[in-house]
């Protein structure tokens, strides 16, 4: 795949996830698409995984902690060819596998998270596992600016670097804002590179939305020997449609017909212009 | 004490439960490198010191981090590893709850939840340290076998088990050294309970260490009025032997149930919640810790506070036998 082809199918997932919460009447628009360019790279240049062997022992791991935003996670799932598109119109319908947070019943999904402050112990879990067993797979984490504040993250990046876990990367979805407000109003959690850097982590900052950028990052660490590397991926929540960018009803909000419409004109000038 | 005077003791004494704990875990970890036992600054209370110093590549040490135990624990299950992660149980199963809930159970990781120096064993240090709730709150959990050993046969035998199940396992452990109760009776399976002393009048149905004073008040019912009184280990209260409960409802006889822990949402109560819906008649009585601010003191003082204690049990057998 070409790098062009690359930008064509974030346009693509864009259209995809947004088409799925307008059926589903439901979603995390925001977020998803603020953090759909990091999983098309994560799929399409980076992750060792394989649809068809998706339990083998040697895999890379990708959990997204921040599970709330799984329309983003399942059109690129299914883009990459876990499941079938189709699939995915029974979002949140009764009985289906495709809920609205991430569920192993779906193929290509690693743990059931929704939870917040959960994927990175146990990706810390995962990776000491591989250290354990001399294995050199990878594991990723995504994790929601939003949920910062968990304890839980804390005492996980305190054993990360104190197991000098250089095979687990955390992504940060840094799109600034959460369900109240912006993060700063909510709960600063400024400084965030020191802090981390202090916590014994080696820490890059990207454009989340550049897609070489995000690859040269997550294909050329670990940043430090004998380090976690953490990315703060800037990004724009709503990102890629005008009206949404960084409007904070759009962080679970549903698009009306004329907004859906406009939307996806939008994508499709983006798309042309690639 | 003259019940005890009354009552021949017999058993052979052996361990705590949380040594053979440690044991057992060392005796698997030998031959099976997969083993790893996750800890939180408690592997001294948790006797794996030892452990940690022959196995120090199956060991992994989060610090006082009990919801970074639970998590990590369930990322290292979820690699293959046969993960036990070692707490007191009044913070494992109250501080890491909502990692078991979703972590271990929801995402059906088969940790081994091991829950050291449980109910009051820590009976003077108060509250905090007391896990008197970890019976209803894990209950209310899918996907998870519950287990509360009552001797040290019972103990090695579900660390043995847990390590070869592939589902997610709490197992119960207290501090303070238990007897043999049935050298007679040596099956165990998880779900199955143990009938450590058989009898017919009266069914005592009790889990970890108050099996034993169970046990007592049995043998002083027989010595003082010829009663005879079974005595069951209901080790597993999830899944409940309801085979068992079913024989019970069939006989009604009086059933009592003892437990170290609060009488709301425990073994009691899974076992009355069964029976009643079965339409059972037994005359039924609920011992534990009552819902109240619990009194402090030595785990044996506690007991015999709230009656956990063979004259306690053995005063509300006569009571319900009238």
């Amino acid at each position: 795949m070409t790098d062009s082809e690359l930008k064509i199918k974030s346009v693509l997932l864009r259209k995809n996830l947004l088409k799925y919460i307008y059926k589903a009447k439901a979603g995390h628009t925001g977020g998803s698409l603020s953090c759909v360019d990091t999983l098309n790279v994560l799929y399409n240049r980076v992750l060792n995984v394989d649809p068809a062997d998706f339990k083998n022992p040697n895999r890379d791991r990708y959990i997204q902690s921040k599970g709330h935003c799984v329309e983003a996670l399942f059109v690129t799932l299914a883009d990459r060819g876990f499941f079938p598109e189709s699939d995915l119109e029974t979002l949140c319908q009764y009985q289906s596998h495709y809920i609205g947070h991430p569920t192993k019943k779906v193929n290509g999904v690693e743990q059931n998270t929704g939870a917040l402050g959960h994927g990175l112990p146990i990706c810390v879990g995962e990776a000491i596992a591989a250290k354990l067993d001399g294995k050199t797979h990878r594991v990723f984490t995504l994790l929601g600016d939003g949920e910062m504040p968990e304890g839980s993250n804390w005492e996980a990046f305190l054993s990360a670097a104190h197991y000098k876990l250089d095979n687990l990367y955390a992504i940060l979805d840094n799109n600034k804002q959460q369900i109240t407000g912006s993060n700063q109003e909510v709960m600063n959690t400024d400084s965030l590179r020191e802090k981390l850097e202090a916590f014994g982590w080696a820490v890059r900052e990207v454009d989340g939305h550049d897609l070489q950028a995000l690859e040269s990052a997550l294909n050329n660490g670990p940043f430090e020997a004998g380090k976690p590397s953490f990315i703060i991926a800037h990004t724009i929540k709503g990102k890629g449609i005008s009206y949404m960018e960084s409007v904070l009803k759009w962080h679970h909000g549903v698009p009306s017909p004329e907004q859906y419409e406009l939307a996806m004109t939008e994508l499709d000038t983006a798309e042309a212009q690639i | 004490m003259e019940l005890d005077k009354l009552v021949e003791m017999d058993l052979r004494m052996g361990k705590a439960n949380q040594e053979i704990f440690a044991e057992t875990l060392e005796k698997l970890a030998a031959e099976d490198r997969d083993i790893v036992a996750v800890t939180s600054d408690s592997r001294g209370s948790g006797k794996l010191v030892p452990f940690g110093q022959k196995f120090p590549q199956q060991i992994v040490e989060v610090g006082i981090a009990e919801q970074n135990l639970v998590g990590v624990a369930a990322g290292l299950a979820s690699a293959g590893k046969k993960a036990f992660a070692v707490s007191p149980a009044c913070f494992l199963t109250a501080r890491a709850l909502e990692q078991i809930k979703n972590d271990v159970a929801y995402s059906d990781n088969p940790v081994k939840l091991v829950g050291i120096s449980a109910g009051v064993s820590y009976g003077a240090l108060g509250t905090t340290h007391h896990s008197l709730h970890d019976f209803a709150a894990l209950r209310a959990i899918n996907n998870l076998i519950i287990v509360v050993p009552a001797d040290n046969f019972e103990a090695e035998q579900a660390v043995r088990l847990a390590s070869q199940s592939d589902k997610p396992v709490y197992l119960r452990f207290g501090k303070k050294a238990m007897p043999f109760l049935s050298e007679e009776n040596q099956k165990f399976e998880f779900g199955k309970a143990r009938v450590v002393r058989e009898g017919d009048d009266l069914t005592i149905i009790a889990n970890g260490e108050t099996v034993y004073p169970a046990w007592k008040a049995a043998k002083a019912l027989d010595e003082k009025h010829g009663i005879s009184a079974k005595v069951v280990s209901m080790h597993t209260i999830k899944p409940l032997d309801t085979q068992l409960l079913d024989v019970l409802a069939a006989k009604g006889q009086p059933i009592i149930t003892v437990e170290e822990h609060m009488v709301n949402g425990g073994l009691g109560e899974a076992c009355a919640s069964y029976l009643f819906q079965k339409g059972a008649s037994n005359r039924f009585h609920i011992m534990g810790i009552p819902d109240e601010y619990t009194v402090t003191g030595s785990q044996v003082e506690i007991f015999g506070h709230y009656g956990i204690s063979p004259e306690g049990i053995l005063a509300q057998a006569e009571k319900l036998l009238k």
